[in-house]
């Protein structure tokens, strides 16, 4: 496998993040290295070996439904970028 | 007295004859002193520090301090700490004052343990060398020219460095164990959901886990003492009965099964390395330890799978620095999409980008089961090689890294070759297991050695204790750079 520069131009665009005619040349090149490496995994049969999502068999633990958090919104909204009336700002994003 | 251990500091403030305000101070100048050339540390705060240190000794005079307090400790930048500048080493956080405690810093603080300062890493922890953080590389403090390791690199150079006797890490593939390794402490990763992740910033979630670095394997199960419990704020938190992690320290070696892996103990390891780890291996022999020989087949892959696993996870939780509602936002943009890319584009450096996209890509429609699957069935093959081993053995024992501190730059320019860094400790963490590194020799240029053992689930305390009688029979731990 080897991505082209569409390839990274798409990912990139997947992943919020904007990138140069530049830098796309460079992480073509990085990316198919790592890449190189990956597909080595490809050489194992696996059939029928039940993929591990986590370290542990975990289940969801369940909580009692009641408030156990205190209102700390000043607080969190005092780190922010940009707040009006107790709202986040944003880019207007419908007209 | 900022060469001596927790142990010993935490008897020196029981008898009195220091105090932690007096300990703070010393260790708050040698950090002013040594920290221009070392770069271990990314936030220094004096009056925090000295108000924690005399609330410490008034806790002690009042007849209430516990083992540990007035005992200082410094913080991996990962770890949210309220009213700390918390950066996770990323231009993205750079103006993050974190609004409230990690789990971890609210055990320490419950100990009394004064905070001296939040400590520089690889930015997000990605990193095996400590160049990805935005606030410069850490430099190691036996050769300034070479890499700490990472990505708990200002962690284990503090520790190294006698700046701190102690400093909290986090280990996703390495990240404590290789630069404690490279920097010639002790270094622990618990069994995955021992410590809580809760206000631990994530990177890989399924790998993720907070454990102690300090000089000795005493001090490492002392501090783990404090950080372990259970937290019902991560969903991953094991409730399990609390435990003493030093009860087997004084545990003779007769009978002790080692593991010696076959796979990791091939070409891939150098002279100096391959002979220190040799001499430790003898050196078990001589206390009563039998070692048979395991076998870990698909552990050569871990590398592979991680890359893979790891980025995925980290996509996703990287998502939420959009600019939105703390951190860094760029400073001009047309739209909301426009503000999203240009703040992640000028937030992030490249090796989190690199892991972003890879992330985006091994988890995009067509890609998912040939990359995403197969490598979550790869994680499973080598969880199951190491149930396998601990049928044959109690602990298993290699090399932690493959070979010693390198330069700084050496190996910036290709991703991959910084990649096998981890060869011998990523394993460890897809199946989940406890692993630790300590010192075991030096090679020829004077550079420490890391052997790491590796515990079966649950089992740090024999882990501790095997450590610890080694490190009773031998003095690499004691060693420290001149600087």
């Amino acid at each position: 496998m080897s991505l082209s520069t569409e390839d990274v131009a798409r990912i990139a665009k997947l992943a919020r993040i904007r990138v140069t005619q530049d830098e796309i040349v460079a992480y073509q090149s990085q990316l198919n290295g790592i890449f190189g490496l990956i597909e080595a995994m490809q050489a194992v049969d696996t059939a029928g070996i039940e993929p591990m999502s986590h370290a542990q068999d975990l289940f969801q633990r369940l909580r009692a439904d009641e408030v156990t958090e205190p209102d700390r919104k000043a607080a969190f909204q005092a780190i922010a970028p940009q707040t009006e009336n107790g709202l986040y700002l944003v880019p207007k994003v419908i007209e | 007295m900022t060469h001596a251990t927790l142990k010993s500091l935490s008897a020196s403030l029981s008898e009195g004859t220091v105090s932690s305000l007096e300990l703070c101070q010393d260790y708050l100048a040698r950090i002013q002193t040594l920290n221009v050339s070392l770069n271990a540390f990314i936030t220094v705060d004096a009056d925090k520090t000295l108000a924690e240190a005399r609330a410490a000794d008034a806790l002690r005079a009042a007849g209430q301090g516990g083992l540990l307090t007035g005992v200082p400790i410094a913080h991996k930048d990962i770890f949210c700490a309220e009213g700390w500048l918390t950066t996770c080493g990323s231009k993205m956080l750079s103006n993050f004052v974190s609004p409230y405690d990690a789990h971890v810093i609210e055990q320490f603080k419950a100990a009394g343990m004064p905070c001296l300062g939040k400590t520089n890493m690889d930015e997000f922890a990605m990193g095996s060398s400590n160049e990805t953080s935005f606030y410069g590389p850490v430099r190691n403090p036996w050769d300034t020219e070479r890499v700490p390791g990472g990505s708990s690199g200002g962690s284990a150079a503090c520790v190294a460095a006698r700046m701190a006797p102690a400093a909290t890490g986090t280990d996703t593939g390495g990240s404590i164990r290789q630069p404690a390794a490279l920097c010639g402490i002790t270094g622990l990763k618990p069994t995955y959901g021992v410590v809580s992740r809760y206000g631990m910033i994530a990177f890989a979630s399924s790998l993720d886990q907070g454990g102690p670095m300090a000089q000795t394997a005493e001090d490492c199960g002392l501090l783990l003492n404090v950080m372990a419990g259970f937290d019902r704020r991560d969903s991953t938190s094991l409730e399990r009965p609390q435990e003493d992690y030093t009860r087997l320290l004084g545990q003779p070696l007769a009978g002790l099964k080692i593991g010696l892996p076959r796979e990791f103990f091939g070409a891939g390891l150098l002279g100096d390395t391959a002979k220190a780890v040799e001499a430790a291996i003898d050196q078990f022999r001589k206390m009563g330890a039998e070692t048979v020989e395991v076998g870990l087949p698909n552990s050569g892959l871990s590398v592979a799978a991680y890359y893979v696993l790891a980025p995925a996870e980290a996509s996703s939780n990287l998502s939420r620095f959009d600019g939105v509602r703390y951190g860094y936002r760029s400073s001009e943009y047309r739209d909301l999409t426009d503000m999203y890319e240009k703040t992640r584009a000028e937030g992030f450096g490249n090796e989190v980008k690199r892991r972003i996209m890879i992330g985006a890509y091994v988890l995009s429609h067509g890609y998912y089961d040939a990359y995403y699957i197969q490598a979550q069935r790869l994680r499973r093959l080598i969880a199951n090689d190491f149930t396998a081993a601990f049928q044959q053995c109690d602990v298993i024992l290699s090399p932690t890294a493959p070979t010693t501190a390198f330069k700084l730059g050496e190996k910036t320019a290709d991703p991959v070759e910084m990649y096998l860094s981890d060869i011998y400790t990523i394993a460890v963490n897809l199946a989940g297991l406890p692993g630790m590194s300590l010192p075991c020799g030096f090679d020829a240029r004077g550079l420490p050695i890391g052997l790491q053992l590796i515990g079966n689930y649950f089992d740090e305390a024999r882990m501790l204790g095997v450590a610890h009688q080694y490190q009773l029979a031998t003095d690499w731990h004691i060693r420290a750079p001149t600087l």
